[in-house]
């Protein structure tokens, strides 16, 4: 098995082991669990604002999140893996919502599900917690005011490579989507058009640098056939510090 | 439409109502605050006024007012309208900072707790009312987040903040997808720009006056009645 491991943060080899007539499959325990866990997320959903909206479509057949095994809600954090944290938590919830988290068993994930449960929002006051990383870990960022269903599935795919890989790093923001429509509101003068000068000035910055871990997972989504099980041993130290910092 | 009212509260009360305006059809009336509860109760049970239906009571905040001096800190307003006759006033007095001003729950039972949001933001306290107490903030919280000398940026966590590298950092994505338009504002002018996107930070930075101390109300401007 010396061959299938990744170095650092490339992409990882791609080594199928094969089952079919053979009858078995080898592979490690723990991508074997990650393989399992992935496909079989059960909820918590943290519903408390209009994202809850979309967080409803994404469950309902159209958008069907069946399809990936996180479809089944306990309404008990013992018995969840995955907090979906949908919509605006106040100061005065937070003691809630960290409640739940801590009475999560691992491995537990946590899902910011817009932009008021990844940063805020709009709602930079003294009411709101400007995010809900402040208060509790999160494994994926899901942008958008409120995001469309497509987007939640694209973090939820994102969620679940992670979940695969074992890793409990950094958070991970799912890719945003350009709204063309938002050009048209990007006039000089506007907040927005300084935000987008600021992040063009920040990519330029970072041009040449090694892709980001989000950069380098939607490729390996791109290239990856989706039956394909891969392996890939941790990343011994990052992944070993990163984890502690998680917890 | 309400014009009535007005007429009618004039008539009856005299010079306890200090003022009236009508901008854009909202009709309004000026008292003192020791007059707060007899006009309330005036206009709930005259039979002309007969304003059963309470709608809101809030209150305004004018620190610049009360520093030079032109009045009373902050105005507090409740506004009433009649089921039966389909009219509506808005009845403002003005409170300094510290005073108490008369509860009017025993006029209208839902006063009570938009008193107590009242007492909760601005600090204004209100005499004989059942429970004071805060009601949406937690009890914990210091100070009176609507006043306009609240800290704009400052929180209060009940949970203390994760102790990691990065929790302050900047939302980790762009406007287009909602980033706080404050924090724009607030990075821009850490790094030397001149974007102004907040008036309320301006304000309290000292880099730009408030937009208002409240509308003028001096008794020899009252408008006589037409």
């Amino acid at each position: 098995m010396a061959d299938v491991r990744g170095s650092g943060n490339a992409i990882p080899s791609k080594a199928v082991m094969g089952g079919g007539d053979a009858g078995f499959v080898t592979t490690r325990l723990e991508e074997l669990l990650g393989w399992a866990r992935k496909y079989s997320l059960f909820q918590y959903p943290f519903v408390t604002a209009c994202c809850g909206m979309e967080f409803m479509a994404v469950a309902g057949p159209r958008y069907d999140v069946a399809r990936f095994g996180a479809e089944a809600p306990r309404f008990s954090p013992r018995q969840s893996d995955l907090l979906w944290v949908v919509g605006t938590v106040s100061q005065r919830q937070a003691p809630a919502l960290r409640r739940v988290y801590e009475q999560m068993g691992d491995p537990k994930y946590v899902l910011a599900f817009g932009t008021c449960a990844s940063c805020g929002g709009f709602y930079d006051n003294y009411a709101t917690v400007p995010g809900i990383d402040k208060i509790i870990p999160v494994d994926v960022y899901v942008p958008g005011c409120p995001p469309r269903p497509e987007a939640v599935l694209d973090g939820l795919m994102l969620l679940m490579e992670k979940v695969g890989r074992g890793n409990r790093g950094e958070g991970l923001v799912a890719p945003p989507r350009e709204v063309p429509a938002m050009a048209k509101i990007r006039k000089k003068g506007t907040a927005v058009y300084f935000g987008q000068e600021r992040m063009r000035e920040e990519k330029a910055l970072t041009e040449g640098a090694a892709p980001s871990v989000a950069e380098l997972l939607e490729q390996s989504l791109a290239e990856r056939p989706v039956e394909t099980i891969t392996l890939l041993s941790k990343d011994g130290e990052t992944s070993k510090k990163s984890h502690d910092d998680h917890h | 439409m309400s014009k009535k009212v007005i007429e009618r509260l004039k008539a009856q009360l005299g010079g306890k109502i200090l003022a009236t305006s009508d901008f854009r059809g909202d009709d309004e009336a000026v008292v003192a605050p020791k007059d707060w509860l007899e006009a309330a109760r005036f206009v709930r049970d005259d039979a002309d006024c007969a304003m059963d239906h309470f709608i809101d009571l809030t209150a305004v905040d004018y620190p610049e007012r009360a520093q030079d001096g032109e009045g009373p800190r902050f105005d507090v307003l409740v506004f009433a309208r009649s089921s039966t006759k389909n009219h509506r006033v808005r009845l403002k007095t003005r409170v300094a900072e510290g005073a108490a001003l008369d509860s009017i729950f025993t006029v209208w039972a839902g006063a009570s707790w938009a008193e107590r949001e009242v007492f909760d933001m601005f600090g204004i306290t209100f005499a004989n009312h059942p429970d004071l107490r805060r009601i949406l903030m937690y009890p914990e919280f210091q100070g009176f987040p609507l006043r306009k000398d609240y800290p704009i940026e400052k929180t209060q966590p009940l949970v203390p903040y994760r102790e990691i590298e990065g929790i302050d950092k900047l939302p980790p994505f762009g406007p287009d997808m909602g980033q706080p338009w404050s924090r724009v504002d607030w990075n821009e002018r850490l790094h030397g720009g001149d974007v102004q996107v907040s008036p309320a930070i301006g304000t309290q930075q000292g880099q730009r006056p408030s937009l208002s101390k409240g509308p003028e109300y001096l008794p020899d401007e009252t408008p006589e009645a037409e």
